[in-house]
């Protein structure tokens, strides 16, 4: 009774905390997605179910040796706790064989750590053998570009891939160095800028389980707007994927350089393009929109080292500015207004300052391409 | 009266109060307090950094600071935390305490010993200064190329950092140096390198690794001046450079650098622990060996923080299992750490707190550690807020915790003066219990996919909660810190603190509180690794109170204003390359410091030494 109560008196405030502690670690353990929609804790590809797999194994243990030790020393405070007037304790210099045992111990569990550890890194490091699709990421500040070479598509910031598929990842950056982290899909890798003798492209992989949209973002500090370098990956059916794509390719600077050709009705004649479009596409070079994006219908659709996104079917984007905002009329006019204020230090610098008609042309000019 | 002055010319003023004393001293103790003062300061500022950083972060789309300055806040924090409060504490430490230990006078080289501090100092208030252009460094305190070249960085905020961090680079080599050289050296007769105090062996681990890791960096920082003010490319890869060469050098002196920062505290809790447990250190051949064995493996993991650049599975592999080898010697130490107390008559006063809640901090930082050294799990892990929530554990639950207890602990010697013990348990509980609130969820966080280094995050992720709940943890570890201030002005006033307030075992015990000039009376002669203790049982149980000497017939060093001197014309010559690009010439400044450092130097090596 006195032990128990001893315990209670001198001990309280270290079990408050250990308890604290384990319910914090069980809130992190049995969250999901629909809590934290970028966890890493939620894996839907190959990829990140190796990882997942691996952090099981190594949290196990650590829990394991967490709840041995802590409480081997609060066992200790508590039991030889002094009392006034107590005698000198016994003065034990050591003990090889206990030190021996305690050497051992955490050796063994390091190597049941280290083998699954080393078998992970060659099964991530791996290149697949049999990549389906294969996407070139390019880090921008503070925004991503996706080139599919193999099928003419350039998107920016959503990406879209069909589940099931093995999807190959080719990574480099136009600027400064990123990290590519889509948490559900693949972990971080970093994307590096290039040059003369500095060159590395650095690959990444995974097949994902489940179509969805998943969220993520860069994960190397870039700069002022490193926080807001967001991305998404989409992942569809092959039928949706495949539709998308033939809608991409249209005016996609892979593809014929970007020249579409016009429009003809059923006798071969050439049709005038409707007002919104022809309007539209001569706002967009009138107020200097061209010098940083590309755009179907203008003179530098087929370009595609441009500072900006190419905006040719910027209409089905789900969201704009790296994933900042939804892509609403709304939100696009007042990005329209005044980029800066929307995302300061971003590189999207107005040439001039638009007209309210203007705006609204490029509104529904930039939505209207699907 | 004319000879009088004359007389002055050969003797420099040894005044004991006043600016002047302090400008001039070359007493290891008051350098000693010098160090600690600045730090403490430095460390309040880091703090305040902190609690903006935590007030922006306390709710999602936060719009307090400015996304550029909370980029240079995060970049400030880092760097102060590291560079000007936890490092400078040890020195503190090492300053006050190695000598005493040790049973010597002073330091080997005391005026090189106030250079180191004039240095330091100029250096921590160069790189603050940046706030009041609102040029702060905005890279990082990893400062990665090629982020920190001139195109992407084009303004003074990385000047200030690269240059203040070369500055801060020569007041810690030379320090080495010193306390190397000290502990070689100066050691009592009877002191074998296996009967040196852990504190102190921990100390000497550490200075070897200033002396080798501190040159990398250097290096580093030369490549990134040329690359700023020169024209080279070392890291632009546009211009043929290597940007991962940064993260190389900047690591192979980072990771020991963070032994650099955990040694001494390690030092540290092993002096508490055996005092307060009534028992001595156990396994000190372990302990010592241990200590070595880390710093040892500590330069060969560097690339375990470049897991997501892609080095290839036989890079990681190497890197992973040197890594998870660390662990082997640091459970050692937890292990000898319980043992010590195993079996003891455990005094909980305030030192004892802050050393157990030590132990039990950095048990957490080393299990977050070890899952880290797994790459595949890092590559989720990295640049989250899991990272942030493990250095911290081992960087505040570690190396903070063990300093406060080397605070309380040494707080009577140093001021001859109790802190309140009240207040000190007040402190511990706001600060362990702050401390985890704020670092704790970081856990969460992470694992669930919040980034770090960003200015603010969307709603509808799932960070708001735990970010609240840190925000008010880190509150209440201002609060903590705020009894602590108030302990330490109490202090004043308190009743004078006996030699040996701890019934303690190493020799700093044996003079009085605070100790006169010259520490020692007489050099002791030490038979054992506690002589204190052993004293005390060979007297009975109790050691009178040291006698009184008035330090006539001791031969200490004269004070020196030249140190100062050198550390103000180095400072004046380095920071003339932030004004490269400026409309006059900056190689006139630069020739200016040079000239007033080499009169420094030279009237330095002339002066009568003491």
């Amino acid at each position: 009774m006195a032990l128990s109560t001893g315990l209670l008196r001198r001990g309280r405030p270290y079990l408050v905390g250990a308890l604290t502690l384990a319910l914090l670690v069980l809130v992190g353990c049995t969250t999901n997605e629909a809590t934290y929609p970028q966890t890493t804790l939620a894996p839907k590809s190959d990829f990140t179910r190796l990882v997942d797999d691996l952090l099981q194994t190594t949290f196990f243990w650590a829990v394991l040796v967490f709840v041995l030790v802590e409480g081997g020393l609060l066992f200790a405070i508590w039991k030889f706790r002094g009392k006034p007037g107590d005698a000198e304790p016994k003065q034990v210099h050591g003990n090889v064989m206990l030190e021996l045992v305690w050497t051992a111990i955490p050796t063994l569990i390091l190597v049941a750590i280290a083998i699954p550890t080393v078998k992970t890194i060659f099964q991530t490091s791996a290149s697949p053998t049999a990549p389906e699709v294969e996407i070139e990421v390019i880090g921008h500040q503070w925004w991503w570009e996706y080139r599919y070479p193999a099928l003419g598509v350039v998107a920016a910031n959503e990406m879209h891939v069909p589940v099931g598929k093995t999807i190959s990842l080719k990574m480099w950056s136009a600027d400064v160095i990123h990290s590519f982290w889509s948490p559900q899909l693949a972990a971080k890798r970093d994307v590096f800028p290039q040059g003369p003798r500095f060159q590395k492209v650095n690959p990444l992989w995974f097949r994902a389980d489940t179509t969805g949209d998943f969220s993520g973002q860069c994960a190397e500090f870039c700069g002022i707007q490193h926080a807001r370098m967001g991305l998404r990956v989409i992942v569809q059916t092959e039928a949706e994927f495949d539709a998308w794509v033939a809608q991409q390719r249209i005016g996609s600077p892979l593809v014929n350089g970007g020249v579409v050709a016009p429009a003809t009705d059923s006798t071969g004649a050439p049709v005038a393009p409707d007002s919104l479009m022809a309007v539209g596409a001569q706002t967009f070079q009138a107020a200097g929109c061209i010098a940083c994006h590309a755009m179907v219908g203008t003179p530098l659709a087929g370009t595609t080292a441009l500072m900006g996104p190419n905006l040719s079917h910027f209409g089905s984007r789900r969201s704009f500015g790296a994933n900042m905002y939804l892509n609403t009329p709304e939100n696009l006019a007042n990005w329209l207004r005044d980029p800066q204020a929307m995302k300061e230090g971003s590189k999207m610098v107005l040439p001039r300052p638009l007209t309210e008609d203007e705006i609204t042309t490029l509104v529904a000019y930039l939505r209207a391409h699907q | 009266m004319a000879s009088s002055v004359l007389d002055h010319s050969h003797a420099p003023p040894a005044a004991k109060t006043g600016l002047w004393s302090w400008l001039t001293t070359v007493d290891h103790k008051r350098i000693g307090i010098l160090y600690g003062a600045s730090a403490f300061f430095f460390f309040l500022l880091g703090g305040l950094e902190a609690l903006v950083i935590r007030l922006q972060l306390s709710r999602p789309e936060n719009t307090l600071v400015s996304p550029d300055f909370y980029n240079q806040l995060f970049t400030m924090h880092g760097t102060s935390m590291i560079f000007l409060a936890v490092m400078p504490m040890s020195a503190m430490f090492f300053n006050y305490f190695i000598p005493l230990q040790i049973g010597a006078r002073d330091v080997a080289f005391p005026r090189l010993n106030a250079f180191s501090y004039w240095v330091f100092l100029l250096g921590g208030l160069f790189i603050n200064a940046s706030f009041l252009f609102n040029a702060a460094p905005n890279a990082g305190w990893f400062g990665y190329a090629n982020l920190t070249s001139p195109q992407y960085s084009p303004g003074p905020n990385t000047d200030f950092w690269f240059l203040g961090l070369q500055i801060l680079g020569v007041a810690s080599i030379a320090a080495a140096v010193n306390f190397f050289v000290t502990i070689v050296n100066m050691r009592a007769p009877g002191m074998t390198l296996l009967r040196m105090p852990m504190f102190v062996w921990m100390s000497f681990i550490t200075q070897i690794l200033l002396l080798l890791a501190f040159p990398v960096i250097t290096v580093a920082l030369v490549y990134l001046m040329f690359d700023r003010h020169f024209g080279t490319n070392f890291f632009i890869p546009g211009g043929g450079g290597d940007p991962v060469l940064w993260q190389h050098l900047f690591w192979i002196f980072g990771h020991p650098e963070v032994y650099i920062l955990i040694l001494p505290a390690f030092g540290v809790v092993s002096e508490v622990l055996p005092v307060f447990a009534r028992k001595p250190l156990f396994g000190y051949t372990a302990m010592v060996f241990s200590g070595a064995f880390i710093a040892f493996l500590g330069f060969g993991v560097w690339s375990h923080h470049m897991f997501s650049t892609g080095m290839g599975p036989y890079s990681d592999a190497f890197f992973s299992l040197t890594t998870m080898l660390i662990a082997i010697p640091t459970g050692v130490k937890i292990f000898n750490w319980i043992g010590t107390i195993w079996g003891g008559s455990i005094q909980m006063r305030t030192p004892m707190y802050f050393a157990l809640g030590f132990i039990a901090m950095f048990i957490i930082g080393g299990l977050s550690g070890v899952m880290h050294a797994s790459p595949p799990a890092d590559l989720q892990q990295t640049d989250t807020y899991f990272i942030v929530a493990h250095f911290h554990y081992v960087l505040f639950g570690g190396s903070i915790f063990a300093l406060t207890a080397g605070a309380y602990y040494w707080w009577p010697k140093m001021f001859g003066r109790m802190l309140n013990e009240s207040l000190g348990k007040v402190h511990f509980w706001l600060m362990f219990i702050g401390f985890n609130l704020t670092f704790a969820p970081m856990h969460i966080l992470g694992l669930n996919g919040m980034p770090r280094r960003t200015y603010t995050y969307p709603e509808g992720l799932g960070f708001e909660m735990w970010n609240m709940v840190e925000t008010v943890g880190s509150f209440v570890i201002a609060l903590s810190m705020l009894v602590f201030l108030y302990n330490m002005i109490k202090s004043r006033n308190s009743a004078p603190a006996p030699a040996d307030p701890w019934h303690g075992a190493t020799l700093e015990w044996a003079i009085p509180s605070p100790p006169p000039e010259f520490n020692f009376a007489e050099i002791p002669t030490v038979a054992s690794s506690m002589p204190v203790w052993d004293a005390r049982r060979a007297a009975g149980g109790q050691l009178p109170e040291p006698a009184f000497h008035d330090g006539s017939g001791i031969h200490m060093p004269n004070p020196s204003i030249k140190p100062l001197i050198v550390a103000v014309g180095m400072f004046i010559m380095m920071i003339s390359i932030m004004f490269t690009h400026a409309d006059w010439p900056w190689w006139a400044m630069s020739l200016a410091g040079l000239a007033v450092m080499l009169y420094g130097i030279f009237s330095w090596a002339f002066e009568p030494a003491g």
